[in-house]
């Protein structure tokens, strides 16, 4: 088998910073390589020197034996190189084909667009990948899952070399992940090298062929999939061994602190019925679309629900706006944490303070020092890697960022925590650090409600489990009655 | 406890590298056209140029707010110019000048609230909301004015513009007091914060419970009423309130905001920036006047050098290991 991409010695400094020191990779036709790795452990850096957005300081780059330089993005598109990101980064209010032919449309005349051998050209390459999209709808309109196979549609069109998956599960579906497996199959058949990075370690036993791991910007290793084990490959992440990874102590609950009521939303969920109590960790299961965020939304006064009533401590609590909910002591940790949970320009003061500068002002006056004192308390408490809490929130890594939105609600002093995908994003040691924050919590008595896509991680963590389907409340199961296929039957609505 | 007040220094510096940077060019051209013209440096000359500058000055620091905030505010020029008829015409029907300075201020920042609630309530883009303010404000001001020159207002108004406290011109003292009261404002408050947390994520801050509808509201009505106080400020320099009053002033106290560091993107800005980019671009049409520059010359290197102190910033910040 031919080697396609080495990478020798590859170093790259930020001012202040070595991001990446001395690695070596290699990447045969064919062959799927995972790159695992705690976040902040240089994965992203590797792609982005590949897809030409940083340069590396040191070392050297050959593509199929010969050195190359790689300029900048397009550069590196030119020379077969593709990214398929979590994030999907499409035109989101143009069409399918458009988006696919960006840049290089067909044309019938100079300047007169194809739009008939576009499409049909579109329809063509998705069903290469066994993908049923119309070549003309509106990228928005279409879900995570069906952006996400654009994407890998777009970089197909010009025939890659080598695809980066960065995160490409994190946010589908149990049955898009299967048809996202059987695409990278279908790429590895053709001889195409594919790079791999997820934290799911079942993933990457399952699919791929060898695994890099790298550890705070230097390589730990390069194995061979079939000579390690989930533990073993764990361990070499995060330099320790690991046993039970969601063994936290659980408290005996209290009296009901969140009553749900009948709540229902037009076209998102229908009459949910749930009570929490003190101390509890409450769980919810559902896949992409089974309505579990737009609940806690509603709940938290996000959106409105059309009828039912929310008790929080008793009283009745359907909060009208997000406010309401903060100031009767309610956090939402949402799932899209770049988007609604940090103002990523700011430093970690700005951030850990955002919902609690009324307690630490007088006449809307600051006590700039208290400020300051409380972000260092919680960057301390959390163990959050920076240099200093004036650092941009944008230059921390996943499961720092996370680490400064928790700080931001413990440092508003919330009583009854909403956990929306906690560990999206997040490396093997910081999920560590962010079980044990749940197991703080509940120790000092806080209520919490954790949704998770994950169901290893549900399972668990939660006391009792909620488990959704298209709207609908399957069922509420105690820990002794979680079962993994039951669940998973119900998450797929069947009784 | 000596950790702390080192970091709360650090704090109070902020991204102070776009302010050194300019004090720096300020310097640069203080020298040049000092060595060029020898009226440059003289007492009166600077006093002179302070004068000058603190009008757009004052507009300059609400406009920082409403950029910070992701917005722009097109309409403090109008703005401006109906501060000045309403502080006239009330001026000239015989009421005192703290009464009309008032009405004037609380009617601006009516005109403010009105921008504020066409872009939060009625979700309208910045721009689209207060270009049609813009126009329609200027549009009553020729109504109520018949578009004519409002003249005659009392001596102890035009005072505000020719006395000096401690020699500094009064005009530059209220500039500069609202400039350190704005800074505070910005670095000290709940509502400075909130800005730069509406203008970096609109929805995390709305999630994290900051009062998004008031802050916006704050925003605008906050350079309204800095337009307000600009427009009593020309009305007395000028001896009078014209209908054109404030005309063009959007585009040079964007342009001010932007040199000194603020980005249209929102979640960042610096007041003391804006200051000095202010006082930049008008030391470059002074000293340019003074030592006989064509005026067409000068404004095209006003243009450029717009342009291309951004540019150095973003160079800067990319150094700085921004990248994205």
């Amino acid at each position: 088998m031919q080697t396609i991409l080495e990478m020798k010695g590859i170093t790259k400094h930020f001012p202040g910073v070595r991001a990446l020191h001395n690695i070596d990779l290699d990447l045969r036709e064919g062959e799927i390589h995972a790159l695992v790795g705690e976040n902040g452990a240089g994965k992203s850096t590797i792609i982005k020197i590949l897809m030409g957005v940083h340069h590396r300081s040191e070392g050297e780059i050959r593509l199929y034996g010969k050195p190359c330089d790689i300029r900048d993005p397009l550069h590196a598109q030119s020379l077969g190189l593709g990214a398929v990101y979590q994030d999907v980064n499409l035109a989101q209010h143009l069409s399918v084909a458009e988006n696919l032919f960006m840049g290089s449309m067909p044309r019938r005349l100079p300047g007169i667009i194809n739009r008939a051998e576009m499409n049909s050209e579109t329809t063509r390459i998705m069903e290469s990948i066994g993908v049923k999209v119309d070549p003309r709808a509106i990228i928005s309109t279409l879900s995570v899952a069906q952006q996400e196979m654009v994407a890998i549609g777009k970089i197909l069109r010009k025939t890659p070399k080598l695809v980066i998956f960065d995160e490409p599960t994190a946010l589908l579906t149990t049955e898009e992940t299967e048809q996202l497996f059987r695409i990278i199959a279908k790429l590895k058949a053709d001889g195409v090298g594919v790079l791999y990075i997820s934290h799911r370690m079942e993933e990457i036993f399952r699919i791929c062929d060898r695994a890099t791991v790298l550890k705070d910007g230097e390589k730990v290793a390069t194995v061979d999939i079939t000579d390690v084990d989930e533990d073993r490959l764990i361990s070499m992440m995060v330099g320790r061994s690991v046993h039970d990874m969601y063994g936290i102590d659980h408290c005996e609950p209290g009296e009901i602190v969140l009553s749900v009521e009948n709540l229902s939303r037009a076209g998102e969920f229908h009459k949910v019925n749930f009570q929490v109590r003190r101390g509890e960790i409450f769980g919810m299961f559902g896949l992409v679309g089974s309505g579990r965020s737009e609940i806690v939304h509603s709940i938290f006064g996000a959106r409105k629900p059309d009828s039912g009533r929310v008790l929080h401590n008793g009283e009745v609590a359907n909060y009208r706006n997000p406010r309401r909910a903060i100031k009767a002591g309610m956090a939402l940790i949402p799932e899209d944490r770049k988007g609604q949970g940090l103002a990523l320009g700011l430093p970690i003061t700005d951030n850990t303070n955002m919902a609690s500068m009324e307690l630490i002002s007088s006449l809307g006056v600051l006590d700039t020092r208290k400020s300051i004192g409380t972000a260092q308390t919680y960057v301390d408490a959390l163990q959050t890697k920076t240099p200093s809490v004036f650092q941009l929130v944008k230059n921390l890594s996943g499961g720092n960022q996370q680490k400064v939105v928790i700080g931001k609600w413990l440092a508003a002093g919330s009583d009854l925590f909403v956990f929306d995908e906690p560990t999206v994003g997040v490396d093997v040691g910081a999920k560590f650090e962010i079980y044990k924050v749940f197991e703080n919590l509940v120790k000092q008595g806080k209520t919490l409600v954790v949704i998770s896509s994950y169901l290893p991680e549900v399972m668990g963590l939660s006391d009792r489990l909620l488990i959704m389907y298209e709207g609908r409340q399957m069922a509420i199961l105690k820990k002794d009655e979680f079962d993994e296929e039951r669940i998973l039957r119900l998450a797929s609505g069947i009784k | 406890m000596n950790v702390i007040a080192g970091k709360r220094l650090k704090l109070w510096s902020g991204s102070g590298k776009t302010e050194i940077f300019l004090a720096a060019v300020l310097l640069v051209l203080f020298v040049v056209f000092g060595t060029l013209s020898p009226v440059f440096l003289t007492t009166f000359n600077l006093m002179n140029l302070l004068r000058q500058t603190a009008i757009v000055g004052v507009v300059t620091i609400g406009m920082v707010f409403v950029i910070i905030s992701s917005g722009i505010d097109l309409s403090v020029g109008s703005v401006v110019g109906f501060s000045g008829v309403i502080t006239a015409t009330a001026l000239v029907a015989g009421v005192p000048i703290p009464l009309a300075i008032l009405a004037a201020v609380s009617l601006s920042a009516l005109v403010g609230l009105v921008n504020g609630v066409l872009i939060y309530d009625g979700k309208v883009p910045p721009f689209i909301a207060t270009l049609g303010t813009m126009a329609v404000l200027r549009a009553v001001i020729m109504l109520i004015t018949g578009a004519q020159m409002i003249s005659g207002l009392p001596r102890e108004f035009l005072v505000i513009a020719q006395a000096s406290l401690f020699g500094i011109p009064i005009l530059a003292v209220v500039w500069i007091a609202l400039t350190v009261v704005a800074f505070l404002v910005i670095r000290t408050t709940v509502f400075g914060r909130s800005i730069f947390a509406y203008g970096s994520n609109k929805e995390a801050a709305r999630l994290s419970g900051i009062n998004v509808r008031h802050t916006l509201y704050g925003v605008y009505m906050y350079s309204a009423v800095m337009c307000a106080i600009a427009g009593v400020l020309l009305t007395a320099r000028l001896s009078s309130a014209t209908p054109t009053a404030g005309s063009g002033f959007e585009l040079d106290a964007i342009a001010a905001a932007v040199v000194g560091g603020a980005s249209l993107s929102g979640g960042e800005g610096s007041i003391l920036g804006a200051f000095l980019g202010a006082l930049m671009m008008s030391t470059l049409r002074q000293g340019g006047t003074l030592i006989g520059l064509n005026s067409f010359i000068m404004e095209i290197i006003i243009g450029s050098l717009i342009v291309v102190a951004v540019l150095l910033d973003q160079v800067r910040k990319r150094r700085g290991g921004q990248t994205r």
